[in-house]
């Protein structure tokens, strides 16, 4: 799989955050100023119950080395429990993504209250380093010219 | 002049022949109404037949199975310079069918499995298939292995897709009534219901208005009680996210529905869908329990993506 493992390879990762909790941390860690790696893309959803396994899959194929799925610890969600779905997704997911020859580590979850901006900090650079090790996702489709799923798109 | 109709397979069953031939006496009435002009599995028309056609006077050319070989693409490109419409016939031309799972392994895995490593082969040498070969001085060839097996759409423009595996014959008579009588919706439609199967479902009424599951059943692991909704006993039912069409037929049959109709609208990736929905009705939130819960889905390639591997988002990462 990992055709470049090069140490100046720098993995794009994908963010689906929840808008309650993770985004805010997201937002805090930006007004306090802390660095974290660059390599990381938001994309902000109202609850992580939101995140459909389409928008994950969408992602690795489009060119996402890692997705990082962050919702409210268990107990503190907006709409009682988004987050315990986000959760049973994620556990299918991880199973699923093997069979397609995609590492289950490249998918991660994580709880993260909108105080905890240094956690967030943490888990990106962490991640990073991890998808560094893994190497590039090299998606073979895309020379292919597999799916064009974008022409009959409305999701 | 009547119009002229061509039915062609591909990688497929057979499956979709019968459904034609299942239409039973209703098929007297369309051969009135149209020339068959090529359909290999029942009448006697060669390629050369085809050729000799002028581009577009096929009004309609009806191909079932998925595309494997470079012998469909030839053909398939074929009849699509000699039709005005192509549809898509069954699950394996919309979607990629049941050889699509043949995806879930490299080239390599399958030939070396099929020509060395399945038990009931002998084969030494390690013999496998060649597209050319030379015989005193004769050149021999046979079709080339492609390296993806696809759906329909992925090699030549398709105007409409009639699903199923097979499609039903309801189904059939409905896109050929709209083919005759000009009344065809809007190019790229799907031609069967826009509501998912458990509208059609005669065991809809006993669905419970929430479904959470502390375990599933595999269907050989318990016989499922009659006159009650298969997934609120257990059962891995795919009604939900699946389009209808069939009337529910598998769930007539004491099976759940496991998805031939494909996507409805809207949708890009079906197995995604489904693996969405059967986890949000898991009645846990324990890590531990749930990953015992999924632990009845040994196979959530298999179950979710069965006919749609090739039109999944994710298909063709696999190096």
């Amino acid at each position: 799989m990992s055709a470049d493992n090069s140490a100046d390879f720098e993995p794009k990762i994908v963010g689906i955050f929840c808008n309650w909790c993770a985004y805010m941390a997201a937002n805090l860690a930006g007004t306090a100023r802390m660095l974290y790696p660059p390599n990381l893309r938001v994309i902000r959803v109202m609850c992580s119950g939101r995140i459909d396994p389409q928008f994950v899959f969408y992602a690795f194929k489009n060119g996402a080395d890692g997705v990082l799925l962050a919702g409210c610890h268990h107990g503190d969600c907006h709409y009682i429990e988004g987050n315990v779905k986000c959760l049973r997704r994620y556990k299918l997911m991880k199973k699923i993504l093997p069979q397609f020859g995609i590492e289950p580590e490249r998918l991660r979850l994580e709880w993260i209250s909108a105080s905890e901006a240094d956690k967030l900090r943490k888990v990106v650079g962490e991640f990073v380093e991890e998808l560094k090790k893994l190497g590039p996702l090299g998606f073979r489709g895309v020379e292919l010219g597999v799916v064009e799923a974008e022409k009959q798109v409305r999701i | 002049m009547k119009p002229k109709i061509a039915f062609y397979w591909c990688a497929s069953c057979g499956g979709c022949e019968e459904a034609v031939v299942d239409l039973g006496e209703v098929i007297l009435d369309i051969v009135e109404k149209v020339d068959i002009v090529f359909w290999p599995v029942a009448m006697d028309f060669k390629k050369e037949d085809v050729e000799a056609l002028q581009d577009g006077e096929i009004l309609a050319s009806f191909i079932n199975g998925a595309i494997r070989f470079s012998e469909h693409v030839e053909m398939v490109e074929l009849l699509r310079r000699k039709s005005q419409l192509v549809f898509a016939f069954g699950a394996c031309a919309c979607f990629g069918g049941i050889p699509g799972l043949a995806n879930a392994c490299s080239t390599d895995e399958l030939l070396k499995y099929v020509y060395e490593e399945a038990p009931t082969v002998e084969n030494p040498d390690g013999v496998r298939p060649t597209p050319g070969y030379e015989v005193n001085g004769v050149k021999l060839g046979i079709p080339e292995f492609l390296e993806r097996c696809k759906p329909l759409d992925e090699v030549i423009d398709v105007d409409y897709y009639i699903p199923g595996c097979p499609p039903s014959v309801n189904v059939i008579v409905d896109a050929l009534n709209a083919l005759l009588e000009g009344k065809l919706p809007p190019k790229g439609s799907v031609i069967a219901s826009q509501k998912s199967v458990c509208h059609e479902c005669k065991l809809n009424a006993t669905k419970p208005e929430k479904i959470l599951l502390k375990s599933f059943k595999r269907v050989w692991e318990a016989e499922p009680e009659p006159d009650k909704c298969l997934l609120a006993q257990g059962f891995l039912c795919l009604g939900p996210v699946t389009r209808g069409g069939c009337g529910a037929l598998c769930v007539k049959g004491n099976m759940p529905c496991t998805g031939c109709f494909g996507p409805l609208d809207g949708v890009m990736d079906y197995g995604a869908k489904a693996l969405s929905y059967i986890a949000s009705i898991i009645d846990s939130a324990d890590e531990e329990e749930i990953e015992k819960i999924l632990e009845k889905i040994p196979d959530p390639l298999g179950l979710f993506y069965k006919y749609s591997l090739p039109k999944s988002l994710l298909d063709g990462i696999r190096k």
